[in-house]
């Protein structure tokens, strides 16, 4: 390892330095206010470090981390995401908890594995990162010890990803004993035009259980609408982005440098998963009257949208997944950020009733909820809209009709949910006997400000985004 | 640069009467009335000035700049005859509804007039638009708001009118969104150009089938706007539901969406597969004429009535696009124009009346003429405009689509002939049920005041200016309407006995 290496790595570096520097203060002496701008300092540093070694992009570190472009895009992504659960935690926390301080470590420690899992090319480094990611989100997730609600979603979350992690192993494990190798790179050598044996199909299917779990796709869902309705608001919205997002990314990755789009079976598999994602996403959320639960419901959903634009392959599809996987962050980010502000002290806002009348009681708020939902269902003005015409354009370029015309079909679906949280905005007066809406603080609201800006912008002028993501994911098919 | 500044202005418009809310509804009403006024005269310049900037052809003026350049989407614009006659049908329309609402609406007042502007700036970017993602963008955009104004402001069944509506619009504009991007990579793998420009899209050369799905595809979208039958539930249900000026907006200006888009996009696009299903079209078109005459004698809710009435007169409109000729297709434009007003104005009458007696439904009325003579007066007109009485624009419309698709097929047109006959049964029965017969006890009403007496006298000069002088919108159609012909006919299998206009002596156009 050389010093290039030792630079091409210094935004994993620095993450990693500030989360034993945050842990030091902390020992010393205890000041949320302070933490939470060294939290924000690590990742603005992290980013702004991605700016300088994507100069001499693309890099392979070891044989571990790649550092091209397409992982530095996806690095800036999940530090902007993170930066942003950082401000919604710091209003979250201070209303809820005693111990504030050992949180920031953990989500930093969190964003670390997820940036790992974007860089990986070995299955080591897959590994590795998925269990920072997994083993930090456990804390996160049951972070509010005294709530009965987030203990069970932590210790659910707990024991069904340890079974989904020995699967992945397993899988690994099984497909190196068929290729001989855990580099991705070698592995499109070995995977060449021949039919696959019974062996790797196992192997392969296994690692698809890992995967599928993290991304929260069906028949590996289970676990989400308890998780999202257990954790705080904050740590949901950063399971419903960073973690699922980076191991798309990595799934992205994987599957266009090792060639798998080679084997039909595979390609008959994600397309199941996809249809069933959509359905079962959609169709259940209609039944939820708890709005965290309607978000996770819908996640799901999300995710089957994404797999069409993954099954349609080619650049196209590469640069349709990235560019809808950042307007699904801008959204859910959004969406989460309104849940997160108006959370009180007794509870967390998440029944359908709690939103009664918001938008005459707080037009500001209620206005930036519904223009996420839009963005979620896919409205022109938002980014959600300009993300779905991608997808459809990906598969329509690609003749993959019957998963277009599904995906349509679910859009419609989709719509009734989200308006039903939608006319409970309008519907009833200003009157009494709401929900008392706590009052705002400054940083929720300035990363709400800043969302909804990006919510419109990149609804009409997705132009410079595009070009960026085409470029990014050059690195991927060359 | 003026069109873009049309549809910026009602959005500003929109905003600016949300904001102004906190200085009292006044302050917003004036202020939309202000905008509108605004695109009014910009519209009014464009007509005294074409031909300003890039305009060329039958293009009054265009605009075009790049927008997504990675898929060849651009801002484009563009002005022509028949989007002019729409935009001034929008502005006019616009004008009235925000002045009906002026006392029904008292809740709200800054966020419905914002809803309404948007609305209307959606609308004139759909007859704007020559680029398909951006009419698409516009397609949708205008949803969002509509569905506020029902949601909100409509009568008591109104969130499920609304969620209704948005749903069968939303549903099968995503539809729409597949045929368009797949018309994108038909014309980019046959020509290397990627682009979703209308005017390079015009002439893709495709096979029968592909050409039938896309169309197929864009029909939908199109026939649920307009509606046609099986796909006109929403319609009772919205335009009932929905507050005045929300039918108002909804009959007069979103049904016209529909009908445009299958003139400007459906036979324009795909002209050979538009001829092969043009019979299917008709059929439907006389099948929702008669259907919707006869539902609306059925009903005792008077709005729900006037609804029903749309869904027969639209079917007129779908005939005469699909007769694929001159004289049928001047006369859907004109029925476009006609049909906005005068159901425009029975809605306003309509909400007027159930102001004054907070009812709809006619076997509670009876007698209203003692009472409300002026009303009476001018409810009796629209019902007449709506049967078809000469004199008024109705008429002309009818007898030009009628006409038209006597040359194309004369059993659906005898068939359609018919529709008017049932028009006239329920036009009078609007007026014998309520106006006529024993008179119930009202409390006091009043008959109807300056500012309803000043919105229904526009109204009245425009549907009476229509039915004797319809020659300058002829004159502005034609060279749209010539267009969409003269594309027809240059396919090889083209009829020729079946291709005429109507000449620019202008014979032909008043009969």
């Amino acid at each position: 390892m050389t010093a290039a290496d030792l630079i091409a790595l210094s935004p994993l570096a620095a993450l990693g330095v500030s989360t034993v520097l945050i842990m030091l203060i902390v020992a010393w002496k205890r000041n949320h206010t302070l933490t939470v701008a060294m939290t924000l300092f690590a990742n603005v540093a992290a980013s702004a470090l991605l700016f300088m070694i994507l100069r001499q992009a693309p890099r392979q570190v070891t044989t571990l981390l790649i550092m091209d472009g397409y992982s530095l895009f996806y690095m800036g992504l999940i530090f902007a995401a993170s930066l942003v659960v950082t401000l919604l935690s710091y209003s979250y926390l201070e209303r809820h908890s005693e111990q504030r301080e050992e949180f920031y470590i953990v989500l930093l420690l969190a964003t670390l594995g997820a940036t790992v899992l974007v860089a990986s090319t070995h299955f080591v480094s897959f590994f590795l990162g998925l269990e920072i990611l997994s083993v930090s989100l456990y804390a996160l997730i049951a972070y509010q010890r005294t709530s009965e609600r987030s203990m069970e979603a932590g210790v659910k979350y707990l024991i069904l990803a340890a079974a989904s992690s020995a699967f992945l192993l397993f899988g690994m494990a099984l497909t190196y004993a068929e290729l001989g190798t855990m580099e991705i790179a070698r592995m499109s050598l070995r995977i060449g035009g021949e039919a696959p044996s019974i062996l790797l199909l196992t192997g392969l299917a296994m690692i698809v259980v890992g995967v599928g779990f993290k991304l929260a796709v069906v028949p590996f869902h289970m676990w989400t609408p308890d998780v999202y309705e257990g954790a705080p608001a904050p740590v949901t919205a950063f399971i419903a982005t960073v973690s699922k997002g980076g191991m798309f990314a990595l799934l992205l990755r994987y599957s266009y440098q090792a060639g798998l789009s080679n084997y039909g079976s595979l390609f008959l598999l994600f397309a199941i998963i996809a249809v069933a994602s959509m359905f079962a996403g959609n169709l259940l959320a209609l039944l939820q009257t708890n709005v965290k639960r309607i978000l996770a419901y819908s996640s799901i959903a999300h995710l089957g949208y994404l797999l069409v634009a993954f099954l349609a392959g080619g650049s196209t599809g590469a640069a349709a997944v990235t560019y809808y996987l950042v307007a699904y962050f801008v959204t859910m980010l959004c969406a989460f950020g309104v849940v997160t502000l108006l959370s009180g002290e007794a509870r967390e806002a998440e029944a359908m009733s709690d939103y009664d009348g918001l938008f005459w009681r707080r037009p500001g708020v209620a206005l930036v909820f519904a223009a996420a939902l839009l963005s979620l269902a896919g409205i022109p003005l938002t980014a959600g809209f300009v993300g779905k015409f991608y997808i459809i354009a990906a598969g329509v370029g690609s003749a993959l009709w019957w998963l277009v015309v599904i995906l349509v079909v679910n859009s419609a679906i989709g719509l009734f949910y989200y308006l039903r949280i939608i006319v409970a905005m309008y519907k009833g007066a200003s009157s009494e006997g709401h929900y008392v809406v706590p009052s705002f603080s400054v940083t929720g609201t300035i990363a709400l400000a800043v969302l909804m800006v990006l919510l419109f912008w990149l609804g009409l002028y997705p132009a410079p985004l595009i070009r960026t993501i085409q470029s990014s994911v050059a690195s991927l098919i060359s | 640069m003026i069109l873009a500044w049309m549809i910026i202005i009602l959005l500003l418009g929109g905003v600016g009467a949300w904001a102004a809310n906190r200085f009292g509804a006044l302050w917003s009403r004036s202020l939309s009335l202000v905008a509108l006024a605004i695109d009014l005269a910009l519209a009014l310049v464009v007509v005294a000035s074409p031909n300003r900037e890039s305009g060329t052809g039958r293009w009054l003026v265009q605009l075009n700049y790049n927008w997504i350049p990675q898929f060849g989407i651009s801002f484009h614009l563009g002005l022509d005859g028949l989007s002019l006659l729409l935009v001034f049908l929008t502005l006019f329309l616009g004008l009235i509804s925000v002045l009906c609402s002026w006392n029904e609406v008292r809740e709200h007042v800054g966020f419905f007039h914002f809803n309404l502007l948007w609305i209307l700036s959606g609308i004139i970017g759909v007859f704007l638009a020559l680029d398909l993602f951006l009419f698409y963008f516009f397609w949708e955009l205008m949803l969002v708001p509509m569905y506020f104004l029902i949601g909100i402001w409509g009568h008591e069944n109104r969130i499920y009118a609304a969620i209704k509506f948005f749903l069968f619009t939303q549903a099968s504009g995503l539809l729409m969104l597949i045929a368009i991007v797949g018309l994108y990579f038909v014309h980019g793998r046959a020509t290397g150009i990627y682009t979703f420009d209308y005017l390079q899209l015009l002439g893709t050369s495709m096979s029968p089938a592909v050409a039938m799905w896309l169309m197929l595809g864009f029909f939908i979208a199109f026939a649920v706007k307009l509606p046609a039958i099986p796909f006109h539930s929403w319609l009772p249900d919205a335009h009932t539901e929905a507050p005045t000026a929300g039918s108002v907006i909804l009959a007069g200006l979103l049904l016209k969406t529909g009908a445009y888009g299958l003139l400007r996009f459906v036979v324009p696009l795909f002209p050979d597969a538009a001829r092969v299903f043009a019979p299917v079209a008709m059929v439907i078109a006389v099948i929702g004429i008669l259907y919707g005459a006869m539902l609306a004698f059925a009903q005792t809710d008077l709005k729900r009535l006037v609804a029903y009435t749309s869904i027969s007169h639209m079917g007129f409109v779908l005939l005469g696009v699909f007769a694929l000729n001159g004289l049928a297709m001047q006369g859907a434009v004109i029925q476009i124009l006609c049909h906005g007003i005068s159901t425009g104005a029975l809605f306003v009458l309509v909400g007027a009346l159930d102001e004054r007696i907070h009812t709809r439904n006619l076997d509670q009325m009876g007698g209203l003429w003692a009472v409300v003579p002026r009303m009476g007066g001018v409810t009796m007109l629209f019902a007449l405009a709506s049967l078809g009485l000469p004199g008024l624009g109705n008429f002309v419309g009818e007898f030009l689509v009628l006409f038209g698709s006597y040359r194309v097929n004369i059993p659906l047109t005898v068939l359609a002939t018919v529709g008017i006959i049932f028009a006239t049964v329920y036009s009078l029965w609007i007026i014998q049920r309520a106006f006529h017969g024993p008179m119930r006890e009202y409390p006091k009403l009043r008959d109807l005041s300056p500012r309803e007496v000043g919105i229904t006298a526009l109204l009245i000069a425009a549907i009476v200016w229509l039915g004797f002088a319809p020659q300058p919108v002829f004159n502005t159609a034609r060279p749209s309407v010539e267009s969409v012909i003269q594309n027809l006919s240059e396919q090889p299998q083209s009829n020729p006995a079946v291709v005429g206009t109507l000449g620019s002596s202008g014979q032909g156009g008043t009969p």
